[in-house]
């Protein structure tokens, strides 16, 4: 495992009587990109703060290459990270001068300074722009100055507080897309606070969870994704089946489930008569026209609702008083031919299941 | 009319004339309100940032305060400036009374409210995150003041030119503090009010011109600075 850049330990956050930050441990590994996801109100700026050392905590302590983070070294420790927030504030000078603003700060020279940003004025496609005035820039541009600027100190960590939350839908592709080739160039260590669940699986290698102040997992993207430890985690991260069940009985390492609509199979072996919840991301349900209820784990479901989007169509499915989110191309829907109020066979993997209970 | 333009023709035979007294008065009351803007810059923008920036018991009260000081009249803080400077004040020991400092120090207390007031708007204006994006990239505490105080540079310039603009031009104060002594301590206002009150109106409107043209000046310079930043705003269509 890769040595521990930064690492917070039993940090508490306090503001008045609530407590907005609760978090025993976490270390970002030298080289990782880290993504933290969460609703709004879930600490994750709060967190970034603490860990930019911006905020000093109610209680807890701070780790910057194993040293702890105090009064006396903490403008240095500061200086070998770099942090781009939601809304760039920029001063009001040119792009060049505001890229230049970090590099400035820590009394390098003009031409060290103009060797060290031309590069990344280019790469982030804005070196046209350099004299310009940043007051005339928009959202996009002015959140690749602030990039630019942040990048340019080549800095030891990389924080990012929702950098394109405020970007159009196209600003914010490209954006990204172009941040993840620099992120993957530089390997500079990361830590990615979104509420977007795309983007955090797009760019970490490691995702955490937040809600209320608390960090409920953290791990590899792909593990977050499709086997969150709990029922919150399972909502956050887009898991929208969950259904409450009971376990039958287990054999060959997979288990019969009773739930409210049916039998089903998930792998993995319960104690029988086990409470669970059955988890299932909406991609893993499997719709069809043909009627083959009898198969295991094949359901015949009412469609309740049909939300259409730009890349697919999402579907309210009633399975006895269940309720199955399942998710289909569209052109899997055109072949369908279905409608609101259509019956049809809804099937899904025993290993597309993630069961949370005990086991 | 024809007072009026006397006095115009006596402010220029006065001016180019090289009347030594005029100029005297002059200098003395560009040093005074200049040394006592200065000052009032030195203790009020500090001040204007600590009440902008930080929260503290009592803070609401300092705000009140500092803003009532904006409308101080000139009359009442040169009676209480009086007070303390007289020779059986509280500080009558530093024998101040009647001398060019004893206007500066009641023109500090005119102008240093103003500036500070002044001060504490311009720094509300500022997004508050912006002092953290800086933090963010590595400034230090002193670097983050320097920035905040470029960033807010042109209601801070819009600071001194009204602290410089409320002290080049009260009289009350600089009367009673100063004496208005000739040679010592009479300065542009007090002399206008003076040779007004003598009958002598040609020469006290030269003495009001050229403080109309001296403030003007300052201002203009200032506001040429201030100015060239301009937003330029859209036309509407």
């Amino acid at each position: 495992m890769a040595e521990a850049l930064l690492s917070l330990s039993d940090i508490v956050v306090r503001h008045g009587d609530s407590t907005v930050l609760h978090l025993s441990r976490l270390e970002i590994r030298r080289g990782e990109i880290l993504a933290i996801i969460g609703p709004n109100g879930a600490g994750k700026s709060t967190l970034l703060r603490v860990m930019g050392l911006l905020q000093q905590p109610s209680e807890g302590k701070v780790l910057f290459q194993s040293e702890e983070a105090r009064r006396e070294n903490v403008l240095l420790m500061r200086r070998r990270m770099a942090s781009v927030f939601q809304e760039p504030l920029l001063l009001n000078a040119s792009v060049y001068e505001n890229a230049a603003l970090g590099l400035n700060l820590r009394g390098l020279d003009r031409a060290e300074i103009r060797r060290r940003i031309t590069p990344w004025l280019e790469r982030l496609s804005i070196a046209h722009l350099s004299s310009r005035r940043v007051r005339t820039l928009s959202g996009g541009e002015l959140q690749r100055t602030s990039l630019a600027r942040a990048l340019a100190l080549d800095p030891d960590l990389l924080l990012l507080d929702e950098p394109f939350s405020a970007l159009d839908p196209t600003t914010r592709e490209s954006l990204l897309g172009d941040l993840q080739d620099i992120l993957k160039q530089t390997g500079v260590t990361t830590v990615f606070v979104t509420h977007d669940r795309h983007e955090a699986f797009m760019l970490g290698s490691r995702v955490g969870v937040m809600r209320e102040g608390k960090l409920l997992q953290v791990g590899p993207s792909l593990e977050v994704f499709t086997r969150p430890a709990d029922e919150s985690v399972a909502e956050i991260v887009g898991a929208d089946t969950r259904i409450p069940a009971v376990a039958e009985r287990s054999n060959d390492g997979v288990t019969r489930f009773r739930f409210d609509g049916g039998v089903a199979e998930a792998t993995g072996a319960f104690t029988s008569g086990a409470r669970v919840i059955f988890c299932i991301r909406p991609e893993e349900i499997i719709l069809s026209a043909a009627r083959d209820r009898e198969k295991p784990n094949h359901f015949t479901v009412k469609i309740l609702k049909i939300i259409p989007s730009t890349l697919h169509y999402r579907l309210l499915l009633q399975c006895g008083d269940s309720r199955l989110s399942a998710l289909v191309t569209r052109s899997s829907f055109m072949d369908l031919g279905i409608k609101e109020g259509d019956d049809i066979t809804a099937s899904f993997e025993a290993a597309a299941v993630h069961v949370i209970g005990k086991e | 009319m024809a007072l009026i333009w006397d006095g115009i023709v006596t402010a220029f035979a006065l001016v180019f004339g090289g009347d030594a007294e005029v100029w005297s008065i002059t200098w003395l009351s560009l040093k005074v309100s200049g040394l006592a803007t200065l000052i009032s810059l030195v203790v009020g923008i500090p001040l204007g940032i600590l009440l902008a920036m930080t929260r503290f018991p009592g803070r609401s009260l300092a705000v009140a305060s500092v803003n009532t000081g904006m409308g101080l009249p000139p009359v009442v803080v040169g009676l209480f400036v009086s007070i303390f400077l007289w020779r059986s004040g509280p500080l009558g020991f530093l024998d101040l009374m009647y001398s060019p400092s004893a206007i500066v120090i009641a023109q500090v207390v005119i102008a240093f409210p103003i500036v500070a007031g002044l001060t504490l708007t311009s720094f509300q204006t500022l997004n508050p995150n912006l002092g953290l994006q800086l933090l963010g990239i590595g400034a230090s505490k002193p670097q983050l003041l320097w920035l905040l105080c470029k960033e807010a540079r042109l209601p801070l310039l819009a600071a001194v030119m009204a602290g410089f603009g409320g002290v080049i031009s009260e009289v009350g104060a600089s009367m009673m503090v100063g004496g208005n002594i000739r040679g010592q301590t009479r300065v542009l206002t007090t002399a206008t009010v003076l040779e007004a009150g003598k009958g002598n109106f040609d020469l006290a409107i030269a003495l009001g011109l050229i403080l109309l043209a001296l403030s003007f000046a300052v201002n203009f310079l200032l506001t040429h600075i201030q100015q060239r930043e301009q937003i330029r705003w859209p036309k509407p269509s």
